[in-house]
């Protein structure tokens, strides 16, 4: 153990396993009690467009990526709210013209671009002390917005009409989560990449969702499945010759698979 | 009786395609207004008008003496039910947990809920399901779902209750039993109610009045006379039957 804490890269990996550990099972709560979780795997494929840009102009592909994360989730919301096109549909053709646009930049590219393939495929042991920085200020910005407004975003996951009915605004706490979701798809592609980090977004809540009767157990599960997730892939590819995103999903999923069968199994027992 | 709701030749369009037109009813307190008439009358468009949800396009619509934009005002004082098919059926919350969020208003962003757990037991008591309070509601049947989801509605201590579909998927014994509790509460807190249902015959005996819409108002009156009608043909755009004739005449499909 202690030889893992001797290198610099393990201790920046292991407090970003902690802060994405932390961010995501928080999100994914909401993303899986509001049906939200193919706006995750959109949000996050067409985060590549964004990084493509910034990689082709020369800023920073985490800010380009960011906007376009958190100005697709907020278009997906508006766009669907004005009745005319579902959500599901919207999400599809922005996940589809996203992913296009990165490709097209991509193919222009010439030469090696490291960065890419971190932000494609994920590398939580090249995690800079400025990306840790950024991950903190984005956990801090979504716990806050949770905390003072957990009670009505919880309503309107049950029930929007009735909160609509209520007088809550609906409208910006909507928009404001569907930002959250933008967000934290940005600073965890980091650790798993485009292409897994929905699995981040959505496995966490979904396997707490099946142990729960009760919100405040699932919210408690979903922590504790996110952080075993991050932490236990990490330790697992520092062992095996597995990439550190890839393990991180497999255990998760293992989880998943784990407790559908325990329940399954207590559900069925005389 | 005081007169609760007055609409007025109310028109309601949505999208720029009028779905409701030439609406006029009053419901007063202490009683029970039954709207009928098929799937996509505009029997939810005309609750969320009530609402405040969607403007008029034309007529006029007061609630407590209150109308235009000032509607959304009076929202904390009326209790509102949605259709059921609008949540999640395994949502992991106590029936507690449900009735507090029809507590939730404006005035309690940033806030406690001052009296929450008092507030909470008074509407389950209200329902008869007080000893249901820590249950998760997912447990529940279908008809004590609904009785819990009534609670919510009544939370806030109401004066005007809209109820949309509150019986579908209901079997004939649990709908009897929730209209009976509908009348208890009308009667005992002097509530007005608006109920609205495509089920003629779970709405029709409870009801003092009732409403017959689709699109346009077709008949408006006491049940008796409504179900005599032959507007009442038109709307369902069908033939009735008589089932039974006692005092009161009563029909059904054919």
């Amino acid at each position: 153990m202690s030889e893992i804490l001797a290198y610099g890269f393990m201790q920046r990996a292991l407090l970003a396993a902690l802060l994405v550990g932390l961010l995501c099972p928080t999100i994914s709560f909401f993303v899986v009690l509001k049906r939200l979780s193919f706006l995750g795997a959109g949000i996050s494929h067409t985060a590549l467009g964004g990084i493509a840009i910034g990689l082709a102009s020369g800023v920073d592909p985490v800010l380009t990526g960011s906007i376009f994360a958190v100005g697709t989730a907020m278009s997906t919301g508006h766009i669907s709210r004005l009745g005319k096109i579902s959500e599901d549909t919207v999400i599809g053709i922005f996940y589809a013209s996203g992913m296009a646009l990165g490709i097209a930049l991509i193919s222009t590219f010439k030469g090696y671009y490291p960065e890419l393939f971190s932000l494609l495929f994920g590398n939580i042991l090249a995690v800079s002390s400025r990306h840790l920085q950024l991950m903190a200020v984005v956990l801090a910005v979504i716990l806050v917005f949770v905390l003072l407004f957990f009670k009505e975003l919880l309503a309107i996951c049950f029930d929007e009409e009735m909160a609509i009915a209520g007088g809550l605004p609906v409208g910006p706490l909507y928009m404001g989560l569907l930002a959250a979701i933008g967000l934290t798809v940005m600073v965890s592609i980091q650790l798993v990449g485009v292409v897994l980090v929905a699995a981040l977004l959505v496995i966490p809540g979904a396997t707490a969702y099946r142990l729960s009767s009760n919100y405040r157990s699932m919210f408690a599960f979903s922590l504790i499945i996110g952080l075993s997730g991050c932490f236990g892939g990490l330790f697992v590819s520092y062992f095996f010759p597995v990439p550190p995103g890839a393990a991180i999903v497999l255990i998760l999923a293992a989880i998943f698979a784990g407790a559908v069968a325990v329940k399954y199994y207590l559900e069925r027992r005389p | 009786m005081n007169e609760v709701i007055a609409a007025h030749n109310l028109a309601v369009a949505l999208g720029g395609k009028t779905v409701l037109e030439d609406i006029t009813f009053t419901a007063g307190s202490g009683e029970l207004t039954g709207v009928i008439g098929p799937n996509g009358a505009g029997k939810t468009t005309l609750l969320r008008a009530i609402l405040g949800l969607v403007p008029l396009q034309e007529g006029s619509l007061s609630v407590f003496g209150i109308s235009g934009r000032r509607l959304k005002d009076i929202r904390p004082r009326i209790g509102y039910m949605p259709q059921r098919q609008s949540f999640e059926r395994r949502f992991p919350l106590s029936s507690a947990d449900v009735v507090a969020t029809g507590l939730l208003s404006p005035q309690t962003i940033f806030r406690r809920i001052r009296g929450r757990e008092d507030q909470v037991r008074k509407a389950l008591r209200a329902v008869g399901m007080e000893g249901y309070y820590h249950r998760p509601f997912q447990g529940l049947s279908g008809g004590e779902q609904q009785r819990v989801l009534l609670a919510r509605a009544l939370s806030r201590r109401p004066k005007l209750l809209l109820l949309d579909e509150p019986n579908t998927g209901l079997d004939f014994p649990a709908q009897q039993s929730f209209v009976k509790l509908l009348r208890e509460l009308k009667d005992k807190e002097g509530l007005a109610i608006i109920l609205v249902s495509h089920d003629l015959a779970s709405i029709a005996p409870a009801a003092d009045k009732l409403l017959c819409i689709n699109r346009t108002m077709h008949i408006h009156g006491h049940p008796a006379e409504v179900l005599r009608s032959p507007y009442l043909d038109e709307a369902y755009r069908c033939q009735f039957d008589f089932l039974t004739t006692g005092g009161d005449s009563e029909r059904c499909w054919h």
